[in-house]
This record gives C-alpha cells, sequence and structure tokens, in this order.
C-alpha cells in the first residue's frame, strides 16, 4: 500500500483530503507544518507528500527545499495544494522541485487527475 | 413531467442531434431545461412543451437541442487515447506522410474545446519532429454556445486543473483575472466549426485521425451506424478512428474494424495501417 503524507495546518482540509486519498488506498500520515512533516520524512520517506504553502513554524516551500536536498528526499512525489493560485508560486514551486501542483479549493476529480498524472494511481 | 411532454421534447432532440433520451433521462431534462424555460419567461417543461407545440419555433428547437447536447469534456481526458496518438499513431503518420508533410485531424463533438487542444499541445510538444509540416486541427460541435467558449481558449481553476499536467498549464496558459487563456499560439492551431453529425459530412475533407469519444454512446444503432459509415468514407485508408471507452465499431459497422494492441483505435478494413504503426 503506497503512503501518503498530508501537511496543511488547517484540520478540516487534512481530514478532507484523507477521506479521499483512503479511498484511493493510501495509506495516510498527517503533519500540521513543515517541521512536523520533515520529522516524520526523516523516520521514514512517504510515496507521496500533499503539500500546502502558507504554514506556520515552516512553510511549504521551505520545506521542500529542505527535503530535496535530504537523503532519501528526491524520491517522495511532492504535489501542491494550497490557496496560491498565481503563475509566479506556480513557478517557484515546480523549480523548487514539486511534482505537480493543485490550486485550492480541490475536490475529489482534481486529486484523482493530479495522483494519475505523476503515476501514483 | 408527462409522457406526452416527454416525448414532445425528447423528439426534438432525436431529430436534430440524434441524441435518444430514455425516460430514466428526465432529471437530465430537467435540469438543463428548466433554465432554459425560465429565460423565455416559462416555469415548468409542461409551459415549455406547450409553447413549442404553439410556436413550432425553430430557434426554440434550437435551444433546447443545444441545452441537451453540451457535455462534459477535460483536457487529456484518459490520457491512454493521447499516449497511442503520441507513441504509435504520429510516428506511422509523419513516416508515410514524409513528402507531401500534412496531416488533418478532426475532433468531432469537441465541447468547450479542451481535446482539440490537448492534441494541438501534444503536437507542439513533439515540434521538434514536424518542422515543415502543414498540420489541420478541426474542432466541431453541433453547439454554438460551447463552440464560443471554445475558441475564446478561456478555461476556469478547476477545468485546468482537470487532466491538464502542471508543467502544459506553465507553459501555455496565461492567467486572467480568475480565468487561464490557452495560448494565442495554440488556439491559432485549431479551426473550430459547427458541425451536424447527421448531416452531409463530405465538405469537410478527408481526414488522418479522427477523435469521436464518447459521442456514440448518446445515439441509437441505426445513428451510430450511419455516423461510422460517413466517418469512414471521409478517413485516410491508413487513418485512425479514436472511439470513447465504451464504444465500438463491432457488430455496427464492418468498414471499421479495431487496432489490435491499441485500445479504442479504429481504422478502414481495406487499409489498415496500423498494424504496420506496430
Amino acid at each position: 500500500m503506497a503512503s501518503c503524507l498530508i501537511v496543511d495546518d488547517s484540520k478540516v482540509v487534512r481530514m478532507v483530503a484523507r477521506r479521499i486519498l483512503e479511498d484511493l488506498k493510501f495509506e495516510i500520515r498527517e503533519a500540521e507544518d513543515g517541521k512536523h512533516a520533515m520529522d516524520s520524512c526523516l523516520g521514514g520517506m512517504p510515496d507521496v507528500i500533499l503539500l500546502d504553502w502558507n504554514m506556520p513554524v515552516m512553510n511549504g516551500i521551505e520545506f521542500l527545499r529542505q527535503l530535496r536536498n535530504t537523503e532519501g528526499g528526491e524520491a517522495p512525489v511532492v504535489i501542491f495544494c494550497t490557496t496560491e493560485n498565481d503563475m509566479a508560486h506556480i513557478r517557484e514551486a515546480i523549480s523548487a522541485g514539486a511534482n505537480e501542483y493543485i490550486m485550492k479549493p480541490f475536490d475529489r476529480a482534481i486529486i484523482e487527475a493530479k495522483f494519475s498524472q505523476v503515476g501514483v494511481l | 413531467m408527462n409522457s406526452q411532454d416527454f416525448q414532445l421534447l425528447s423528439g426534438v432532440v432525436r431529430d436534430r442531434s440524434g441524441l435518444v433520451l430514455t425516460e430514466d433521462k428526465i432529471y437530465l431534462l430537467e435540469s438543463r431545461l428548466v433554465p432554459l424555460a425560465r429565460q423565455r419567461g416559462l416555469n415548468t417543461l409542461a409551459d415549455l412543451a406547450n409553447e413549442l407545440r404553439r410556436s413550432n419555433d425553430a430557434k426554440l428547437k434550437d435551444d433546447i437541442t443545444e441545452a441537451m447536447t453540451t457535455n462534459e469534456t477535460f483536457f487529456f481526458r484518459d490520457n491512454k487515447p493521447f499516449d497511442i496518438f503520441k507513441q504509435s499513431i504520429l510516428p506511422h503518420l509523419l513516416e508515410t506522410r514524409s513528402s507531401r508533410k500534412t496531416l488533418r485531424i478532426w475532433n468531432a463533438a469537441c465541447s468547450t474545446g479542451q481535446e482539440p487542444y490537448s492534441v494541438a499541445m501534444l503536437l507542439k510538444e513533439e515540434a521538434a519532429k514536424m518542422a515543415g509540416w502543414r498540420v489541420e486541427i478541426l474542432a466541431t460541435d453541433i453547439s454554438n454556445e460551447v463552440l464560443e467558449k471554445a475558441k475564446s481558449g478561456l478555461y476556469s481553476q478547476f477545468e485546468v486543473q482537470r487532466g491538464l499536467p502542471i508543467q502544459l498549464l506553465i507553459k501555455y496558459f496565461q492567467q486572467m483575472g480568475e480565468m487561464w487563456q490557452i495560448d494565442s499560439s495554440i488556439r491559432a492551431m485549431v479551426k473550430f466549426q459547427n458541425v451536424n453529425l447527421l448531416e452531409s459530412l463530405n465538405m469537410l475533407g478527408s481526414f488522418d485521425v479522427i477523435f469521436c469519444r464518447n459521442v456514440l454512446i448518446y445515439f441509437d444503432h441505426e445513428t451510430k451506424a450511419k455516423v461510422l459509415s460517413k466517418m469512414h468514407k471521409i478517413m485516410a485508408n491508413d487513418g485512425a478512428l479514436f472511439l470513447g471507452g465504451a464504444e465500438t465499431v463491432l457488430g455496427i459497422c464492418d468498414e471499421l474494424n479495431p487496432v489490435s494492441g491499441l485500445k479504442g483505435v479504429y481504422t478502414p478494413a481495406t487499409g489498415g495501417v496500423l498494424a504496420a504503426a506496430g
């Protein structure tokens, strides 16, 4: 079973994403910010990371840069999932090593489409 | 809705578009036609049916047909047909047409344009192999409303996230307020035109590839057979017809054969390239 780490400071968003991804047969881990996400990854890299941008402590883009510089951290497929919906943010995310990008609000159809595009579904 | 009203409204749609609505689709009639009735100051579908009996207005019939034939679509829908096109069909066409360097592709029933634009982006990505080639992408639909939207190339945030890889969004779209617009270089590759598949298709010319996905499922057997036969007549002898996952030519049109190993692809029974394409 593939694993997915959901990183978002909103409990509601994590819950919605968890429901969709559990239906898609992912084993779910959650983190409320970049710092907790990093700790989780150091304990074992997930297959996929669904990543919010704006979070306290360590934001999504800082987390991603640190992850990609960590041993084994190039492996997880990282999909941003954020309210930041302008081209500048999208470009920045992709050049920092994100594999896909979801602009909130999202629904099941978008999650499924994006996950299948990056080949994890 | 009573049975006479249903017969009347579904009959209009069927005569004009071939779309067959069975009684289990009453909900669809209601959700699509009530807004149309309201626009004309009518409250219910019974009122709309009465208005139609009274006036027999051709414009009203067009509007009803248009409302019922507008269908959902998204970029690179189902992915696989586009992979097949890129990996198997396109290389074959580039090889066999290398002296005249022209390709004609038809998206029948293109709705709001995501499919022809997906083909256009795919070809643009392959541009290195296609220097000097002239490619024509014709995209048609029975609804003027969807064609207008398709031509504008404007899509909502929701629409650009269904099927479109983010790299292609970055490369080929500009943000316009809340909307995203596909680049003019891609728009220029596609010609949009109103075509009713029930009418003659001969004036469209001949095509190397036809995409007609998730259209035939709405037709009855006889209409499917007619449309397939007409498409066969305007296909290159080694051309490819893409149908939707739930559609087939088997038992309907023996002028076309499925291509083994390429799911959803059909080719003229007398030509059949795709064996050659391997």
